[in-house]
């Protein structure tokens, strides 16, 4: 026995069924007497409760929600919530960020001074507390009767109410989508191989494909209006409530502009770095070539920051995203929030955390992925990579 | 060839303030716009904070509403419930010197002649129970104090450094664990690591304040305070033990291979050659974590604990004061400014400082 010991590869294939041996041993334990406990109470353990209707409504839904649609309608609903928030926070947290570490990178020591100041300040106080605030700040604006008028918009202490488009959802997408085509063809066309005219002098087609993709926005929009109704429902007051328009609820606004404030001060100095990674001699060749200074900026100081900032970006996008589970703390029902809704109303304690975790995993590998496959799309190859 | 000897610019203040502001139009735009900006801002925050501000608490919530500016009177009637929570009010000393014991143990661990593993392990052990002993008292005549009455600064505090103190050693356990020979080893651990590191803290603290106590037996549960503090520690583990890891990949193979050859056992390659080394790498990124985690203390607010940003919940929530969440939550900001800013400065520092070394 002892000299069975003695050999190096018994006693390593000993230490890890060992090793591996008591953590699954602690999970299962843990797994079965959670099983008991919860059976105790009388909650029968399995996937079956996703069927049933919840009984309790959603604060904030994209999708249309009632308390007797089922739990994985819910669950559907929270991820689409994050979703929602996670892009929009990402979006002008990046546009924040962009500015900042310009700013900070900037020639001028005032504008240094300024990006910096922003950055430690905002860097160093806590997203939840920048939430609490944000959200105090909103739920003590004025109520609807004296609310601040400006633009149609409408800013109350029940949420910014926009005015909305009376048009139906799918002349909305189709619209919205030719929206995005506005922008996205212009740069393919100028970077394309397809069209025979030389790449210096596709701005008339380009400026005809903006011009077509927005008319048929246009379009699209007038086509789905809905009948008897003007084309923009402005938000007006009614009685004691505001009635129209497109309700910004306050605790959606508090987290997006918390996480764009917030995550704006880790994006600027991500930039920061990005452009500090930018070799000198690269940018002092493109001006004796002689490049203009928004040449030297646009067509070599950025693509070369792009990739330099972009695997940490991609952490920090997914830092952001996983900070949405804020919404809990003023009652924005996020993905997590209605994980923990469900635990306190259905008690299936296990499978809801099991559930959470399988959506995080999933949000945050898909995301890793995509950056993964834009950096491997954008990098650096062959020899252009000579410093 | 003639040389062209180009005369060097007058070098009086004017001039240079001209180079450095106004060399270009483009460049004068900025200046002035960011000039602008920053004369606005800094007129507005005095004009609010001071000129205009009322700080004696005498005129109670009245006076504030007839100023324009900010209500610091708030703050002077209000900042024991921030400060201390509800800890009992002739106590309230015993809370404050707990606070001060966290802050000269901080310091202490700042210098560098304490920076071997005994003595830092000594400096934040000893001032650890220093900490717990004035807190919960029961001892040496103090009274007692359970942990449901701890609130405001202290509890902060003290969720901070018992995570540290948890998190830290395990970090490292971790971290060995994942670089080990055997590959069942080191991958159950990197799974557990990425798994824990892919999870948003709120729901770990979550799951260990809520659901962790139908999955233990009755005599293992303990109490809410300290398995949210592990699910905390859990957490900064995950993370420390990457940038452990990292900093343990900085040192050269060469050092272990001399190690073994002259014949240490693994317990002494670790603690004497791998270890310090690695440490000394990873010690920019540590010091980034521990901002990180202080900040991330306040998420305990989620599963119920009345640490400072609760305590500053209440101390504006109640009838009278309802108007001054601003000045409440500037004060509360200030304090997690004055922690954070410090200490990332001094991690700033410390890069600084060993980058020259290594030149």
């Amino acid at each position: 026995m002892f000299k069975l010991l003695r050999n190096q590869k018994v006693r390593n294939a000993l230490l890890q069924a060992l090793y591996v041996g008591a953590l699954g041993a602690l999970v299962i334990a843990g797994t079965l007497i959670a099983r008991q406990n919860l059976a105790a109470q009388g909650i029968t353990s399995g996937f079956d409760f996703l069927f049933k209707s919840t009984g309790w409504d959603l604060g904030f839904s994209l999708l249309p929600a009632s308390a007797n649609d089922p739990y994985w309608w819910y669950f559907i609903i929270g991820i689409l919530n994050t979703l929602f928030l996670g892009s929009f926070g990402l979006a002008l947290a990046t546009l924040v960020g962009m500015i900042v570490g310009l700013a900070q990178t900037s020639a001028n020591d005032l504008a240094k001074l300024l990006g910096r100041t922003y950055v430690d300040v905002f860097r160093n106080i806590p997203l939840i507390l920048q939430v609490f605030f944000w959200y105090a700040l909103i739920t003590h604006l004025p109520p609807p009767r004296s609310a601040h008028e400006g633009w149609g918009m409408l800013l109350t202490s029940r949420g910014l109410y926009l005015p909305a488009p009376n048009v139906g959802g799918l002349a909305l997408l189709a619209a919205s989508l030719a929206v995005v085509a506005a922008i996205v063809l212009p740069i393919w066309l100028g970077r394309t191989s397809l069209l025979s005219r030389p790449l210096g002098q596709r701005f008339s087609v380009q400026l005809a494909a903006v011009a077509a993709a927005l008319v048929c926005a246009v379009l699209f929009l007038f086509a789905g209006r809905l009948p008897d109704s003007p084309l923009l429902d402005l938000p007006s007051l009614q009685g004691l409530n505001l009635r129209g328009g497109l309700r910004i609820p306050p605790e959606f606004s508090a987290l997006v502009v918390a996480i764009a404030i917030y995550g704006g001060s880790y994006i600027g100095e991500i930039v920061r770095g990005g452009f500090k990674a930018v070799g000198k001699g690269q940018v002092e060749a493109a001006s004796s070539l002689g490049l203009t200074p928004w040449q030297v900026f646009t067509l070599v100081r950025l693509p070369l920051a792009l990739r330099a900032m972009l695997p940490i970006l991609a952490n920090q996008y997914v830092w952001l995203m996983k900070a949405t589970t804020m919404g809990i703390a003023v009652g924005f029902t996020d993905f997590f929030m209605i994980t923990a809704l469900t635990i306190n109303h259905s008690g299936q304690t296990l499978e809801a955390i099991g559930i959470l975790m399988a959506g995080f995993l999933a949000i945050n590998l898909s995301l890793a992925a995509l950056f993964n496959r834009i950096n491997k799309a954008i990098a650096l190859k062959g020899n252009q990579l000579r410093g | 060839m003639e040389m062209v000897v180009v005369a060097p610019p007058a070098s009086g203040k004017l001039e240079d303030l001209k180079r450095r502001f106004f060399a270009t139009p483009r460049q004068a735009v900025i200046s002035l716009l960011s000039l602008s900006v920053i004369v606005f801002l800094v007129w507005k925050l005095l004009n609010w904070a001071v000129f205009s501000a009322v700080f004696d608490a005498s005129g109670g919530p009245d006076a504030c509403h007839a100023a324009s500016g900010a209500c610091w009177s708030v703050i002077a009637a209000r900042w024991r419930i921030i400060f201390f929570g509800l800890y009992p009010y002739e106590e309230q000393w015993r809370s404050a010197l707990a606070c001060v014991t966290v802050v000269a143990m901080t310091v202490l661990s700042c210098i560098p002649a304490f920076w071997t593993g005994r003595r830092i392990a000594l400096v934040w052990g000893v001032g650890a129970a220093v900490f717990y002993v004035l807190m919960k008292g029961g001892l040496l005549g103090l009274g007692f104090v359970g942990e449901e009455m701890w609130g405001g600064l202290a509890l902060t505090l003290f969720i901070f450094v018992t995570t540290c103190l948890v998190g830290f050693p395990l970090a490292i356990c971790l971290a060995l664990l994942r670089r080990s020979e055997l590959p069942w080893i080191s991958r159950t651990t990197g799974l557990i690591i990425d798994g824990v590191r892919s999870l948003p803290l709120i729901s770990i603290l979550f799951t260990f304040a809520i659901v962790l106590p139908f999955a233990l037996p009755q005599w293992l549960q303990g109490d809410k305070l300290y398995r949210v503090i592990l699910g905390s520690a859990l957490f900064f583990s995950a993370y420390q033990a990457e940038i452990v890891r990292g900093g343990m990949q900085g040192v050269p193979r060469g050092q272990e291979e001399a190690a073994m050859a002259l014949g240490l056992s693994y317990w002494h390659r670790i603690s004497r050659i791998l270890l310090p080394q690695a440490m000394r790498n990873a010690l920019p990124a540590t010091i980034n974590q521990f901002v990180i985690s202080f900040k991330e203390t306040s998420l305990v607010i989620i599963v119920g604990f009345f640490e400072i940003l609760a305590s500053g919940n209440a101390a504006y929530g109640t009838g009278e004061w309802r108007f001054a969440y601003v000045e409440v939550y500037a004060f509360i900001a200030m304090i997690y400014f004055v922690f954070v800013f410090s200490l990332s400065r001094y991690g700033a520092f410390l890069e600084r400082r060993m980058s020259v070394g290594e030149r």
